[in-house]
């Protein structure tokens, strides 16, 4: 048995070469970990970077792949949260047990809303996906016999991780969990945009309207991702809600779709990293400028956003590979 | 009907009072080379429309290799073997040939909708891809973002996601449009070495090329058929002349 002709091992290898590990990854996974050592007295917000970073990866696979733009991925995110702070009320405390739980809970919200997505595009899906999002933040809110309301969810009651790591003030456990989480669920992303799926996901992105003279079922493929991001969307909900042992409203508001949108088109859309890179920007940026002058700190968001979106339109990570391209030619 | 690799029949579509497809009835052999013709406005992108499902038609029906598909979804005729082109390139801008070309046949293949594989260890996925993009003379720059690639190179990359889907009828409108003429007699000697088991319905208005490659001619005039034969019998028809010099007016 010979192997294919050497004419064609060209394109295997090329699109094996597109998969690989880039130094510049194993970095800014071992930087991930500088916290624990120089910045202790930061696990706490690094853990919500983490959690958030989570989310934002979550709005890229649809944004930045599929080109769905959503205005309401918070539905997820606060699903899940409440989901965890429920289930551990009721049924276990457990961080793993209800991780799994409120991300099936989200999963399940996602597959159902992903038939009305898969039907419609642009400024229609974007009022959709808005509608749904306040739709459920008002559930929320009346159900308060379950999710208390505006007072926000009591009697969250969360076990140690494993039975052995309790939660501590410091954030030890937090920032562990959450950024082992995010990076599982990286890896799993990673493959997925690799795989023939994350080949089709691109080709809805650069033209929706050719992918069905290919014979695809784009729709189908649609709802898979959209139930997919729904599903990452709540992990990090119900991370968070884990973590912080807190579940509040503004899990679920417009507030929050809008930001974590804003994040991964600071950091850079369809690029996995540019949510990661997006979220860690704002945070910090956000515990920094609230520091200085709370009431004002989105005066600088502001700013910063129409700055990026006007000089580089492809966010801080596509300004920073069109830099390098540029050092390489020079 | 079922020797026909495709037929119409009694297809038309209007918009409002505007007719743009009339009772059109056709017959394509199977390996037949039918050329599309007439002038601007005539309804030959909308034929193209209606048999492939992008737009419904009022009333007719379609049958590919003698089974009505005038019911399914454009993606599913293109599962049953009917492929098309665009007359303006609809592509993929940031894929590049290779990766566009795999996509198709990962749709084909129906290994598209699988998400933990890496798309390199599906070889002959990839391999097939590359053989279309060889034979289309595009395997040299097939690592380029298609936005980047030159406009003929672009025509030939919608005839290669067309062949990609394994079609035993392909729709080509204008394959050659919008390429200069030197370069038009290319992208057509790409069109004839392609199967002969292929059953090819192409538009174009360069007569040259029509005679040249068609095996049959049907003339499209005012949304209806206003006459069709073999390239002598139109070459022939001082009717078919009127209609393109312009002579008599048509909606």
């Amino acid at each position: 048995m010979s192997a294919a002709s050497p004419s064609t091992e060209g394109p295997v290898r090329y699109l094996r070469a597109q998969t690989r590990w880039h130094p510049a990854e194993t970095l800014f996974w071992i930087a991930t970990l500088l916290p624990f050592y120089f910045l202790p007295d930061y696990l706490q917000l690094a853990s919500r970077i983490a959690i958030t970073a989570l989310f934002a990866l979550s709005l890229d696979l649809i944004l930045g792949y599929a080109g769905i733009v959503s205005l309401g991925h918070a539905a997820f995110f606060g699903t899940a949260a409440y989901a965890a702070g429920i289930f551990s009320k009721f049924v276990s405390g457990d961080p793993l047990f209800g991780l799994v739980v409120s991300t099936a809970a989200a999963a399940a919200v996602g597959y159902a809303s992903s038939f009305v997505i898969a039907r419609f595009r642009h400024l229609t899906l974007i009022m959709i996906t808005l509608g749904l999002g306040l739709l459920l933040e008002q559930a929320a809110n009346s159900a308060s016999w379950l999710t208390g309301g505006s007072d926000g969810l009591q009697g969250i009651n969360i076990g140690p991780l494993l039975g052995t790591f309790e939660f501590d003030l410091w954030g030890y456990t937090a920032y562990s969990y959450s950024l082992i989480i995010l990076f599982l669920v990286f890896l799993g992303a990673r493959r997925l945009i690799h795989s023939p799926f994350g080949l089709a996901l691109r080709g809805i992105r650069e033209n929706a309207l050719r992918m069905p003279a290919l014979g695809a079922p784009t729709r189908a493929h649609i709802r898979a991702i959209y139930t997919l991001a729904a599903a990452i969307a709540g992990i990090a909900g119900a991370l968070l809600a884990q973590t912080t042992q807190t579940v509040a409203l503004d899990s679920l508001s417009f507030e929050r779709s809008a930001e974590v949108l804003i994040m991964v088109v600071l950091g850079g859309t369809g690029r996995l990293y540019g949510g990661l890179v997006g979220a860690a920007v704002f945070m910090i940026a956000r515990d920094q400028f609230s520091g200085i002058a709370p009431q004002y700190w989105y005066f600088w968001i502001g700013l910063l956003l129409v700055i990026v979106v006007m000089l580089l339109p492809n966010g801080i990570l596509g300004g920073l590979s069109a830099a390098m391209d540029w050092w390489r030619k020079r | 009907m079922s020797a026909s690799a495709l037929s119409t029949r009694g297809l038309s579509r209007s918009f409002g009072s505007l007719v743009v497809a009339r009772d059109i009835a056709i017959d394509l052999p199977m390996g037949g080379r039918y050329a599309l013709i007439g002038p601007n406005g005539a309804g030959k992108t909308t034929l193209i429309n209606l048999i492939t499902g992008m737009l419904k038609p009022n009333s007719g029906q379609i049958a590919l290799a003698g089974e009505d598909i005038t019911a399914l979804e454009p993606q599913e005729r293109v599962r049953k073997g009917l492929a098309r082109t665009f007359q303006i390139n609809t592509l993929f801008p940031g894929l590049n040939a290779l990766e566009a070309v795999t996509l198709a046949i990962a749709e084909r293949r129906g290994i598209a909708g699988q998400f933990w594989r890496n798309i390199a260890e599906h070889r002959e996925s990839i391999e097939e891809a590359y053989e279309i993009l060889r034979r289309l003379r595009l395997a040299d720059v097939c690592y380029q973002p298609t936005r980047e690639l030159p406009y003929g190179r672009q025509r030939l990359l919608e005839i290669a996601l067309a062949l990609a889907t394994k079609p035993k009828v392909l729709l080509l409108d204008e394959p050659a449009a919008g390429v200069p003429q030197e370069e038009s007699g290319d992208i057509f000697e790409v069109v004839a070495g392609l199967s002969d088991k292929l059953t090819l319905l192409f538009i174009e208005h360069d007569m040259h090329v029509v005679f040249r490659f068609a095996s049959h001619i049907i003339v499209l005039v005012g949304g209806a058929i206003y006459t069709e034969g073999s390239p002598a019998e139109i070459a022939a028809d001082a009717g078919v002349r009127e209609v393109y010099l312009g002579k008599r007016t048509h909606g």
